[in-house]
């Protein structure tokens, strides 16, 4: 067991990555997640890889793509306005079928916004990461440990799946220090990449990574082809947590930061007798669809505690085919509801549905 | 009690919660005493953080109008040249992380050098990821003093995994503690131990300073 260490959120992140085999790292500074490239650009030298700065957000998602052809482990990371620059680049990766690993630490927006915690470009991570028809795994940690966990699950689901995994983490995660266990490198999966264009060596034909297709009748067939592999992780690879669900009649549906409150409002909830429950999606891509539905047949109301103006509260409707109420708990703008926020909402929700 | 006390070190060693333990140690001693923030480089968790807990015990607090907003602004307020230059009041200094943090540092150091009544501290960390061993905290310290120009006098030692601590962690760095001081040929000035653990330390030959417990975000617990 390896010793345990205390890091901030972005530093789990960084050594997780090295850790996962990542040697190539491009970005562009931005708060509240400069730390990753700041340590990457103390790391990365020492290990005989790739740090650089690049001239723009846009400019290192397609060093990412560059690299990503070649067959390596690689990332970037930004923030929310810097995200949404990348989006060009996450579709030509998906498009190309490339893996790739990038990391939102979310800030206020919409615009410049501010630099403190949020977690409103949920749509943007699961629903809108650039044109065209394309699925990126949304992976959402809720403590330090934890970022630097998915940051290896991350590299391995985006290798196995040919696709992006994004970590979607809010300023807080990020900011935040917390003691920490790096997994050994013998436990992380690795993936044969026949597809890379490394030199044909006048072995194989050549391998073509490419987003274009001439004829509509096969970018069609890709695009089928793609959403199989889409529905194999819908299958596979939801990932969630639960808390006090088996008698739960409220249950709130929270992740990042926002599940951590709550966590405590349902503790504070039940010393006062009200049977509330949570669920926090760990995967918002795939979103944990069947475990919601489920839970709707015994609780009663739903509540999405969000630092968003409701955005996975939609989803939490859909997977629920609307047959509960779904309520909303939020603060935006930077702003953390507190467990007392949290519990007023549960108590407002308990008086409506008795 | 020298009138000046500087806290700096590599980014998240625990300066900002020191300064403002510090400055209440002062206080309790009798002495009328004032906090400058010169962080220009943390967005989240800073000397503000503490602002109604040092107003409480009357300490003020010196910092940018722009922290914990949402600009990102390495700004300082005018008032620091006004409270370096009185010199019948002591003065805690939390430094920025690094050297980047340090270099805001710089512009005041002539003034600082020049009244020749300060401590310049080194808050050690070896449970750091970049400062686990001796020869990276040194390093770090070196930078620290080429950007900041001022050289350390003292280290404090702060090793810890945050609230899950135990007197254990900390003498473990023991040895890494004594190769730092060596390395720099500096005093180590006390060991920074939490209330929590503190009891455990009774009999122990070393000079230390009881911390406070800082506020932590709420965490995840399993299901019990």
């Amino acid at each position: 067991m390896a010793e345990k260490v205390l890091m901030k959120g972005n530093e789990a992140i960084a050594e997780a990555a090295i850790k996962a085999g990542c040697r190539h790292y491009f970005g562009y500074p931005i708060t509240p997640q400069t730390e990753i490239a700041a340590y990457m650009a103390k790391r990365m030298p020492k290990i005989g890889g790739t740090f650089l700065q690049a001239e723009s957000e846009i400019a290192a998602i397609n060093m990412v793509y560059g690299v990503s052809a070649a067959g390596k482990r690689v990332m970037t990371s930004s923030s929310s306005p810097g995200v949404a620059l990348k989006s060009e680049g996450l579709s030509y990766l998906a498009g190309s079928d490339l893996p790739a690993f990038v990391v939102n630490v979310q800030r206020g927006g919409p615009g410049l916004g501010g630099i403190q915690p949020s977690q409103s470009d949920y749509f943007q991570a699961t629903k809108a990461g650039g044109h065209g028809d394309f699925r990126m795994i949304v992976l959402a940690p809720a403590s330090v440990q934890e970022m630097a966990d998915l940051t290896i699950k991350g590299f391995e689901l985006a290798d196995e799946y040919r696709m992006t995994a994004m970590i979607l983490a809010d300023g807080t995660m990020g900011q935040m220090m917390e003691p920490v266990e790096i997994r050994d490198d013998a436990e992380i999966k690795t993936f044969d990449k026949p597809w890379a264009v490394t030199g044909t060596q006048k072995k194989r034909e050549h391998n073509i990574v490419n987003s274009l297709y001439l004829k509509p009748e096969q970018l069609e067939k890709e695009n089928f082809t793609r959403f199989e592999r889409y529905k194999k992780i819908e299958e596979n690879e939801v990932m969630y947590e639960e808390f006090m669900m088996d008698d739960a009649e409220i249950c709130i549906v929270a992740f990042g930061i926002a599940a951590r409150v709550s966590q405590n409002a349902v503790v504070e909830a039940r010393k006062q007798g009200i049977k509330a429950g949570m669920i926090r999606p760990i995967t918002l891509w795939p979103f944990p669809k069947k475990r919601l539905l489920e839970a709707s047949k015994n609780v009663k109301a739903f509540i999405s505690v969000e630092l968003s103006m409701g955005q996975m509260v939609e989803d939490i409707e859909l997977a629920t085919k609307c047959t509960r109420p779904v309520m909303l708990c939020n603060r935006v703008g930077g702003m953390i509801p507190s467990p007392e926020e949290v519990l007023q909402k549960i108590k407002e929700t308990q008086g409506g549905i008795n | 009690m020298k009138r000046i006390t500087l806290f700096a070190g590599h980014y998240g060693s625990g300066k900002t919660n020191i300064a403002v333990n510090y400055a209440k140690f002062i206080k309790s001693e009798g002495f009328d005493v004032s906090i400058i923030d010169l962080d220009i480089v943390n967005p989240y968790f800073r000397t503000k953080d503490s602002e109604e807990d040092l107003k409480k015990c009357g300490i003020e607090l010196v910092s940018s109008e722009y922290a914990n907003t949402n600009l990102d602004a390495p700004a300082l307020p005018k008032e620091i040249y006004a409270r370096i230059a009185d010199k019948s009041k002591k003065l805690v200094i939390d430094v920025g992380g690094d050297d980047r943090g340090a270099v805001a540092l710089g512009r005041f150091a002539p003034d600082i050098t020049d009244e020749n009544d300060f401590e310049m501290l080194f808050v050690a960390n070896f449970y750091r990821p970049l400062t686990q061993i001796a020869e990276d905290a040194l390093q770090v310290m070196r930078e620290i003093e080429l950007a900041g120009h001022i050289r350390f006098t003292g280290i404090v030692h702060n090793s810890n995994i945050g609230d899950e601590t135990t007197a254990f962690d900390i003498t473990k760095k023991e040895k890494e503690l004594k190769k730092l001081a060596e390395l720099s040929k500096l005093p180590v000035v006390f060991t920074a131990v939490s209330e929590n653990v503190y009891p455990e330390f009774q009999n122990s030959n070393s000079e230390l300073f009881k911390l406070e417990l800082q506020k932590k975000y709420y965490k995840i617990e399993k299901e019990i």
